[in-house]
């Protein structure tokens, strides 16, 4: 990395702390909670999409699963604020660990379909589990306190909580791409006998960065279940893994930045349609964005950017 | 020297492009809520109406946009004013799903000035929203939703359940089928809380009325393929098949009954949970003679058709008891605030259960201390094809079921707050 | 309730009634084998498709008074037709890029068709009665089979036959095999590769239009109809093997069986038991029971 490109990342970053510690001022902070979750879920699900070529379509299992652990460790375990956010993802790394495990062993349209029949059998337990409330889900999950002084129930308090928790996750991903396993990432994800010949473990490979993935998914979906303090089956359904991809799709496969773009996007579209006059139009105009992002950008909004940039010298 | 002057250029390019993309996101995001931001300064110069509800979803045909079109009437029909203060509608569809209905709930309480909330079909968006209204402080008039949970261990201050619940299905098609002779019972449930609510709700009756429930199949939810489950039905021996379920699920089963013969079978269908769209579309053909349990027909009285036939002239329509429901509903909450000259949460909330509701919908209805509003029900019997007259003329009213026979007294409720 | 405590009788009218379903899931599933196995697609419109099949049927007994047998004829050519003009202004740029954006691509459109008819018809749908011809059923002793229910099946087994014949016995079904294995090869012969695979997108649409015929009698018709069923059927095919033709057709009938089972000894898991089935099926053979190795 160039002097130059250290720096011009360097100012990327600060606007971006700006806007973030700027942003509830003009924005309802609930609605940029959402964002951030989601944000991080396709930031998860890009690490393993965009840098390790490996699709998932059952991300939304621990996703979902996540949520309805933390929201269980929160209002039937008493826990405290982080113990529950820890139990919910650790609970998603375990689940991604044999999900990873039985998966990995499989290629493209394959892995794909391994991964979607495990996520609709926890779809089933979620379904069928006694704690998980059913189609009802978990409702009225306190938010309780964090450190145990700053009070969650006040929008603000947890917003800011919620930024940090997504800078967390968002930094993990950054250090994973960059570091030198992200550099072996991105050579399975290229040429995989070519990794295997260079002397690489590839199936461990796949699978840490699998296991990472599904964690921060967790994360993501644990948060989100504190900040809407509930949990329900929508989260583990799979139409939850068809949105994610579509965020990452929409924002830019592969980039850093394209999945918080795309999440930003789709949670607007979906809060601006509901209640706007296409109300009744919601999966149309989604189902539009999927066909146009594929036929005209499938770089995604960020990928188009960067290409233009490059373009331009 | 030049080069560095590239590089400037580029980073420039670089900077501007970046925070063009973070702006426009910003300024999407903002535009969304610059409107709802404003409106929360001036929140008590007006009264905002929230409808939430199934815009595409399954429940869309008996809730969605004729529950809107409803509240639309109602609004008008009162004048567009309340108390001197103009009435708002908000609207928004929750896809069914409770996060979605939740996040927009909260929204339109701490930025939308929204004061009421009204229709929240299925149950779990209920719950959902109600929790929200009990933190923000806002009433929320359930309509759509079934469970009788809501008034019971899940009741809130501030919310009330309007038009039906799983009680008075219950208690209405329950009771009288097992009059009829039908003792034996066997159950088709859909595999989610509601189903199951249900069960639980007609089982007591049944057993009650000295009746015997021999079994029930438990099925995905939703199944398209009803045929297995109605032939073990059919193998049960049980007089009746009760199909605790709702929806595209209900009809699919009673399309799948009537296939398999199960009426010549001598065997009877009770439907707990049959919407009037529901009928329509099975048609009278296989729907005939099916015993259910509703809470408001358009065909039963002057008042009843004459709202009704504007409800049609807008919506091509006949109104179901969940439309009507959002249109009553709202009025009494007019009414309330034109008494008291306030939109003060519980000063409003304790004068809609002091006065009663006399209208169209209900006669003589009273909301109870746990939130429930209890009003006759209808038992009714869907017509053959030669006894319908006009479109949308499908039930025969059997019987009025008093309202607390139907809902049961207040001594049964298991609503916390009636405990203080 | 066990296996053991149930009478053959049942359990006999349950495979029956799976194995009706099994011929549906045989249909939708070949068609989604030869649209894998020609454009390295995932049809995720199918269910659409099969949506589309039936409430055309529906629309043209309402509003042109077309009969049943003649829908079972025009539907399918309709829902073919447009599934033509798909591919040609669609699939055919994606063709030399991922299959991931086929299937998000189809995925995209499958929500746009379902959304407008949801808009036009209304979610509870419209009843399609069945032909006056195959009213009434017969007793088998140990269940009443409707006769319309055991048409479903003959015309399923025909349909599925008639496929298998045509690609494997006729010179075009043999074209569309080797445009499988090697298009290049066979565009050097001067076959027209593109038309080829058009026409099978085609014909894999028109089957599953042609099971929402069959289906229209039988379930409600719904704008919603097909949503669910496509993760379903795509499992069948993974099952199968995907591409396999006739793995697709086994594999349709045997997991009509066992879900038919299901739906007596755990009737809550009837709709998950097949993703059990694929997850052990993959495990054990990667390529899918009649697929060749990967």
């Amino acid at each position: 990395m160039t002097k130059i490109q250290a720096r011009n990342r360097l100012y990327l970053l600060l606007v971006a702390i700006v806007i973030g510690l700027l942003a509830p001022l003009v924005v309802y902070p609930v609605f940029l909670m959402k964002i951030l979750c989601f944000a991080l879920f396709a930031c998860a699900f890009n690490l393993l999409l965009g840098f390790t070529g490996l699709l998932s379509f059952g991300h939304a299992a621990f996703f979902g699963g996540a949520a309805y652990v933390t929201g269980h460790a929160l209002s039937v375990w008493g826990l405290p604020f982080e113990l529950g956010i820890l139990a919910g993802t650790l609970a998603a790394t375990v689940m991604g660990a044999i999900v990873g495990k039985l998966a990995i062993r499989r290629q493209g349209i394959y892995f794909a379909m391994v991964t979607l029949a495990l996520a609709q059998l926890i779809y089933f337990l979620c379904l069928q589990a006694p704690f998980t409330g059913g189609e009802n889900g978990q409702q009225g999950i306190p938010r309780g306190f964090a450190l145990g002084i700053l009070d969650l129930s006040n929008n603000t308090t947890l917003y800011y909580v919620v930024l940090v928790i997504f800078s967390l996750g968002f930094g993990l991903v950054y250090r994973v791409i960059n570091s030198p396993f992200g550099q072996v990432l991105k050579a399975v994800r290229e040429n995989e006998p070519r990794a295997i010949s260079l002397g690489y473990d590839t199936d461990r490979v796949k699978l840490t960065a699998f296991i990472v993935s599904s964690a921060l998914a967790g994360l993501a979906g644990a948060t989100k279940a504190v900040v809407f303090q509930l949990a329900s089956l929508t989260d583990v359904h799979w139409h939850m893994s068809g949105e994610v991809v579509l965020m990452t799709l929409l924002g830019g496969v592969g980039t850093l930045i394209g999945p918080v773009v795309g999440a930003g996007v789709v949670v607007t579209l979906q809060n601006t349609l509901s209640s706007g006059p296409l109300n009744a139009y919601v999966p149309v105009v989604l189902g539009g964005i999927f066909v146009v992002c594929v036929l005209a950008f499938r770089r995604g909004i960020v990928g188009e950017i960067k290409a233009l940039i490059k373009q331009s010298f | 020297m030049q080069s560095i002057h590239k590089a400037s250029r580029s980073f420039g390019r670089m900077f501007t492009s970046a925070l063009a993309l973070s702006g426009m996101l910003a300024a999407g995001a903002m535009g969304l809520m610059a409107p709802a931001a404003q409106a929360a300064g001036i929140s008590d110069g007006k009264v905002k109406v929230g409808v939430l509800t199934d815009m595409s979803g399954t429940y869309s045909d008996l809730a969605g946009p004729g529950a809107i079109e409803a509240a639309k009437m109602a609004i008008e029909d009162f004048g567009g004013k309340v108390a001197g203060a103009p009435i708002e509608l908000v609207t928004s569809d929750h896809q069914n799903k409770p996060d979605i209905a939740a996040n927009t709930a909260r929204e339109w309480a701490d930025a939308g000035g929204v004061d009421v909330f009204a229709e929240l079909v299925t149950t779990s968006v209920a719950l959902a929203v109600d929790e929200v209204g009990k933190q923000k402080n806002k009433i929320t008039l359930v309509s759509g939703a079934a469970s009788s949970a809501i008034t019971n261990a899940s009741c809130t201050p501030t919310a009330i359940h309007y038009t039906y619940n799983t009680r008075a299905l219950a208690a209405g098609t329950g009771s009288a089928v097992v009059k009829e002779g039908g003792d034996t019972w066997f159950f088709l449930t859909a595999n989610y809380a509601f189903g199951e609510s249900l069960e639980r709700d007609v089982s007591k009756v049944v057993n009650e009325a000295g009746g015997k429930v021999l079994g029930a199949v438990k099925h995905p939810f939703p199944a398209s393929d009803f045929s297995s489950f109605i032939l073990q039905a059919q193998g049960s021996g049980a007089k009746v098949i009760g199909l605790a379920n709702a929806g595209a699920d209900t009809i699919n089963a009673i399309k799948a009954a009537n296939e398999f013969g199960v009426v010549q079978g001598g065997q009877k269908i009770a439907g707990l949970l049959v919407f009037l769209t529901d009928v329509h579309s099975l048609g009278l053909q296989v729907a005939q003679g099916l015993q259910l349990t509703t809470g408001f027909y358009w065909d039963r009285d002057e008042e009843t058709r004459a709202w009704s036939k504007k409800f049609f002239a807008r919506t091509g329509k006949m109104p179901t008891m969940v439309q009507a429901g959002v249109y009553s509903s709202l009025t009494h909450y007019f009414k309330a605030i034109e008494a008291t000259g306030t939109d003060d949460t519980m000063t409003v909330r304790q004068k809609m259960e002091e006065m009663p509701i006399n209208d169209f919908f209900a006669k003589n209805g009273k909301i109870r201390p746990d939130g429930l509003m209890v009003h006759d029900m209808l038992l009714a019997e869907v017509k053959k094809p030669e006894e319908s007259k006009a479109p949308w003329d499908y039930y025969k009213i059997l019987r009025v079921i008093p309202g607390d026979e139907a809902y049961g007294p207040l001594s049964e409720s298991t609503c916390p707050l009636l405990k203080k | 309730m066990d296996i053991f405590s149930i009478s053959p009788q049942v359990l006999l009218g349950q495979l029956l009634l799976g194995l009706i379903n099994g011929s549906l899931y045989a249909v939708l599933s070949l068609g989604l084998a030869i649209i894998f196995g020609l454009l390295n697609i995932v049809n995720f419109t199918h269910g659409a498709q099969y949506m589309l099949g039936a409430v055309l049927a529906w629309a043209g007994l309402n509003y042109l008074g077309m009969n049943y047998w003649l829908a079972l004829i025009f539907a399918p050519l309709m829902v073919g037709a447009i599934g033509i003009i798909i591919e040609r202004t669609m699939l055919r740029r994606l063709a030399n890029v991922d299959h991931l954006y086929g299937l998000l691509l189809t995925f995209g459109l499958a929500l746009i068709i379902e959304g407008l008819l949801v808009r036009m018809l209304g979610v509870t749908g419209q009843p399609y009665a069945g032909p006056p011809e195959l009213k009434g059923g017969m007793n088998l002793g140990f269940m009443f089979l409707p006769y319309y229910r055991a048409w479903v099946v003959v015309a399923s087994l025909a349909a599925c036959l008639g496929a298998w014949l045509l690609i494997e016995r006729t010179k075009i079904g043999a074209y569309l095999r080797a445009s499988t294995e090697n298009p290049n090869l066979l565009k050097a012969f001067g076959i027209n590769v593109p038309l080829l695979v058009t026409l099978a997108y085609g014909f894999g649409a028109a089957l599953a239009g042609f099971a929402g015929v069959l289906a229209a009698p039988l379930f409600q018709v719904s704008p919603l109809m097909g949503s669910n069923l496509i993760i379903v059927v795509f499992a069948v095919v993974v099952i199968g093997g995907m591409g396999s033709i006739l793995g697709s057709i086994v594999t349709g009938l045997s997991m009509g069986l066992i879900e038919g089972l299901t739906k007596v000894v755990y009737p809550e898991a009837s709709s998950t038991v097949v993703f059990v089935v694929m997850a052990i099926v993959l495990l054990v053979r990667p390529a899918g029971l009649f697929g060749k190795a990967a």
